[in-house]
């Protein structure tokens, strides 16, 4: 039946074998052909398709980010991240012909451990939401506590997943209120909430609104003097311009870094990170993979995937986390993007980005009728804008003029994100849109 | 004779050079706000200083010392690395795909929305279930989703169910991903014809059943031929089904697992639908659940109307997401253009891949010990052979074997795995490999067999034209160096 091959190397292997039926196995009820699929097309009609499908959509200017920046992805960048040596290779377990890709994750390993200042960072988790869920699974782990402290401006997804993830594991997970004038939690109001139950303590810088948190050392401090741990969540480009978590102690970084090399692909793949500090206990129970230095027979340096008695392949379900597909290229790209950006690059990005988002909140403010940003912190790429009519109002006006405003926060608010992409023009257009309404 | 090239390529922090640039970054429109002194970085992470031309010559250094399915044959037992159509990444590369944000409305992202439907339809279809969620990065995400609904499917009907079966023979991502989700493992004997013993499976299960997660074909290869007793039995006592799908290549077009009675089933769009794996990732996950269970399933799943597509939020009693936003697009993109290019013809790919399977163990069997192969004789779409005679024998281990096939230009299958097999390798050659190479293959192992007798001290030392020696995992594991920044130390 097969035609898509030449016949004659079907029968030249079915002459060997004893069965005409490769499926003689299978219960005749439990047989059936795939009729539905429709006839087979050629790669021209298939590119047609997908082509015809995806022209469906509708470019726009959109100022969403809540995790998912769309950055630029340097020409060079995809086209390393697009060698087929990288991407038609599968996880390294035979490291001594997968030297190119095991290196490079090294690469990316030691560039992030760089930004968020901890020195162990594995080598991808599927997002920000699950590299957070798996934080609370790992301080219940190590300290055998049941509560995890998060802030109540978490967005609404990561808090689904969070839930998703710590339900299982009997975890509660507790909301630390958000100053409303500020937008960023109080240590006093972590001190609260804290307990001899308290597993982890969780804050995110920026958060969610894009403020920095200003308490956050001492928050850290107070989950220490509790004996619980201390997760920071991060967008790593804000450590070009604030002190990474690791300097003020955290014990566990999780974030997003898609941005950094990746396009945003509708929000999937994303690069989840996840750090640790060099501490025996946290580094054992880590999930994930890390990649290793060590060396070869004849001394010389070479990676490998180490510590891998942690992992479910080995360890089934004592395992620190049933991970095993990770999101490696995304992290390939982001250590051609990283290494391509450099020191002084990185942290003027950032500088450039939060400028730009001070200028973007600056001229919405001065609109009639919009307040920018409602919060009074610092704020990194992202702001909150309040409307004086209901939002949905204001998008439809956007959505005509070919504008996609923020993330709803609520009936008149909306988180707006300045990337590496908008141009000042696009915020006067912004501007100039809004000014009509 | 195989040569891996062989680079002493020194990592970006040693090819950096104070002062030099790559990116340019674009211009400030204002002041940037000062940063409160208690959080302000003071020295800049240090990345290293590289041009554009340093950092790709660097990359394109380092991927001549990978290996990928463009490189050769890669049997990598259930890992399917099957070759990866290129037109799948053209679809993946258009600015369509690659550049709307996940939050925006579905008015501009239609087209996205229509592939995501068709995709999930499509799915429906070849695994037999009603409903497809495309939510999950990966397999083991998959499961531990379906996992989740298996919990709430027996919380909503007030019944505690705390063990999850899971055969001898499964991947270590499904105790792994029962536990996650709160269960407790039992395992489960395979009888003397590597198959579910389902003597044991009748003394395991119980009031406290939740389900059973099971690979059909096993890892072994075998078909679980009593698959329709085995459902029995588990939906007798009130537990449920669920089907990892890493084995699905074996079956795919031809059979159906919704029909096995399975309802729960999850698809590796990076094994099954030819996505590539990404040197790990990105894969994609996706699970079809019976209509009984839809509702438990995370949201938003999209929906058709007329020609509008839309996302419903209306899944009162989900098991809450496993993830961002809509899963990994991208890949999703690839499988679609995938199963548009094979359509109703996508039963020759099982087909090819079981004919593949076995025709290569049949170039192997009267050179290697294939476990259970007297009281079952056919395979699926992998297979297990074991080298613990020629360990006894030669003191040459089925890793020290590994290493040697590398010599040879091909890529290692997978080693040590399933458990129930000493000394294991596991050989999944997929339906995208010629009969010469998979005589060409087993032309090696049986030298390599042969070296083992004649030079074993050769053999243990492999290997030798690879990029790397062979490399010493002891000593990453006794003093670990996960960054430049320990090394440094």
């Amino acid at each position: 039946m097969p035609n898509s091959r030449s016949d004659r190397d079907l029968s030249h292997m079915l002459e060997r074998l004893d069965f005409d039926d490769p499926f003689h196995v299978v219960h005749p009820s439990h047989r059936r052909a795939c009729t539905g699929l429709g006839r087979p097309l050629t790669e021209f009609e298939t590119r047609r398709r997908v082509e015809s499908l995806l022209s469906r959509n509708r470019r726009i200017c959109s100022f969403k980010g809540g995790g998912v920046y769309d950055h630029y992805v340097p020409a060079h960048v995809a086209e390393i991240a697009g060698r087929n040596e990288f991407y038609t290779s599968y996880t390294p377990y035979q490291p001594e012909v997968s030297q190119g890709l095991l290196q490079t994750l090294f690469e990316y390993q030691s560039m992030m451990a760089e930004i968020v200042g901890m020195p162990v960072v594995n080598a991808s988790m599927y997002d920000w939401s699950t590299a957070l869920g798996e934080s609370a699974l790992m301080c219940n782990r190590v300290t055998g506590r049941t509560d995890m402290l998060v802030p109540a401006s978490l967005s609404p997804q990561r808090r689904e997943v969070l839930s998703t993830y710590a339900s299982s594991a009997r975890i509660n997970v507790r909301y630390v209120p958000v100053d409303d004038a500020t937008g960023q939690i109080r240590a006093e109001s972590v001190a609260e909430l804290i307990s001899d139950d308290t597993a982890g303590v969780y804050l995110e810088n920026p958060n969610y609104y894009g403020i920095f948190e200003g308490e956050a050392p001492d928050i850290v401090e107070l989950a220490h003097k509790h004996g619980a741990r201390a997760v920071v969540g991060v967008d790593p480009l804000a450590c070009g311009v604030i002190k990474p978590p690791g300097a003020y102690g955290a014990d566990i970084v999780v974030g997003e870094a898609a941005h950094l090399g990746n396009p945003v692909n509708f929000g999937g793949p994303l690069l989840g990170v996840f750090a640790v500090k060099d501490d025996r206990a946290l580094l054992r129970t880590t999930p994930g993979r890390l990649i290793g230095l060590t060396e070869d027979a004849d001394g010389v340096p070479g990676y490998v995937m180490t510590l891998q008695t942690r992992e479910q392949h080995i360890r089934r379900q004592r395992a620190t986390s049933n991970i095993c597909t990770n999101e490696a290229l995304c992290a390939v790209a982001c250590a051609a993007y990283l290494a391509s950006l450099g020191k002084r690059g990185f942290v003027e990005l950032a500088r450039v980005l939060m400028a730009n988002a001070a200028y973007a909140a600056t001229a919405i403010d001065a609109v009639d009728g919009f307040d920018a940003p409602v919060h009074d912190g610092i704020h990194f790429r992202e702001f909150v804008v309040r409307s004086r009519i209901p939002w949905n109002e204001v998008e439809s006006c956007l959505n005509e003029n070919g504008i996609t405003g923020g993330i709803p926060v609520d009936d008149d608010r909306s988180l707006f994100c300045i990337t590496d992409k908008h141009t000042r023009d696009d915020i006067d257009r912004l501007c100039s849109v809004l000014g009509g309404i | 004779m195989f040569h891996q090239a062989r680079h002493d390529e020194r990592t970006v922090f040693e090819l950096s050079s104070p002062g030099r640039r790559g990116l340019k970054v674009p211009a400030a429109w204002g002041k940037c706000p000062d940063v409160p002194e208690n959080l302000r970085r003071d020295d800049p992470p240090e990345l290293p200083e590289m041009s554009v031309r340093e950092v790709v010559r660097h990359y394109v250094v380092l991927s001549q010392m990978n290996y990928g399915v463009d490189s050769g044959i890669y049997p990598l037992g259930s890992c399917t690395m099957k070759f990866n159509p290129k037109l799948g990444e053209a679809m993946a590369a258009s600015d369509h795909v690659m550049s709307h944000h996940p939050h925006e409305a579905p008015t501009f992202v239609q087209g996205n929305l229509a592939i995501m439907h068709e995709l999930a339809a499509m799915l429906a279809c070849i695994s037999g279930t009603d409903v497809v969620t495309l939510q999950p990065a990966a397999g083991a995400h998959a499961e531990f989703l379906g996992a989740k609904i298996i919990d709430a499917f027996h919380r909503g009907n007030g019944d505690e169910r705390d063990e999850m079966l899971v055969p001898d023979t499964a991947h270590g991502t499904n105790p792994a991903s029962s536990a996650m989700a709160g269960f407790k493992v039992v395992e489960i004997p395979s009888g003397p014809d590597g198959q579910v013993d389902i003597d044991a499976l009748r003394a395991a299960v119980g009031s406290r059943t939740a389900g059973l997660m099971l690979t059909n074909p096993n890892t072994l290869g075998i078909y679980e031929e009593r698959i329709g007793a085995i459902a029995g039995i588990v939906h007798d006592a009130g537990g449920l089904l669920y089907y990892d799908g890493a084995n699905l290549n074996a079956l795919i077009g031809q059979a159906t697992p919704g029909d096995m009675g399975f309802d729960i089933v999850h698809f590796n769009l990076h094994k099954t639908f030819s996505t590539p794996h990404g040197g790990g990732g990105p894969g994609a996950g996706a699970i079809g659940v019976k209509s009984f269970l839809k509702e438990y399933l995370p949201a938003p799943l999209v929906v058709q109307s007329g020609d509008e597509y839309a996302l419903s939020y209306d899944i009162p009693k989900s098991v809450g997401r496993v993830r961002q936003h809509h899963g990994n697009f991208a890949v999703m993109v690839r499988a679609y253009a995938y199963l548009l290019s094979l359509g109703s013809e996508i039963g020759d790919v099982s087909y090819r891949a079981v004919v593949n399977s076995n025709y290569l163990m049949t170039l192997l069997k009267d050179e290697f010990e294939v476990p259970f192969i007297t009281k079952t004789p056919h395979r699926m779409h992998e297979f297990v052979v074991s080298c613990e005679k020629i360990r006894g024998d030669t003191g040459v281990t089925a890793l020290d074997i590994a290493r040697r096939l590398l010599d040879y230009g091909v890529h290692a299958p997978t080693v040590y795995f399933p458990q129930v097999v000493k000394e294991a390798l596991m050989i999944e050659p997929t339906e995208t490999e010629e009969p010469e190479m998979l005589e060409a293959f087993a032309d090696i192992l049986i030298r390599v067999k042969q070296e083992c007798y004649d030079d074993p001290d050769m053999v243990k030392g492999a290997p030798y034209n690879t990029a790397r020696r062979k490399l010493d995992l002891y000593k990453a594991t006794k003093t670990p160096v996960i960054s430049w920044m320990m090394r440094e130390r």
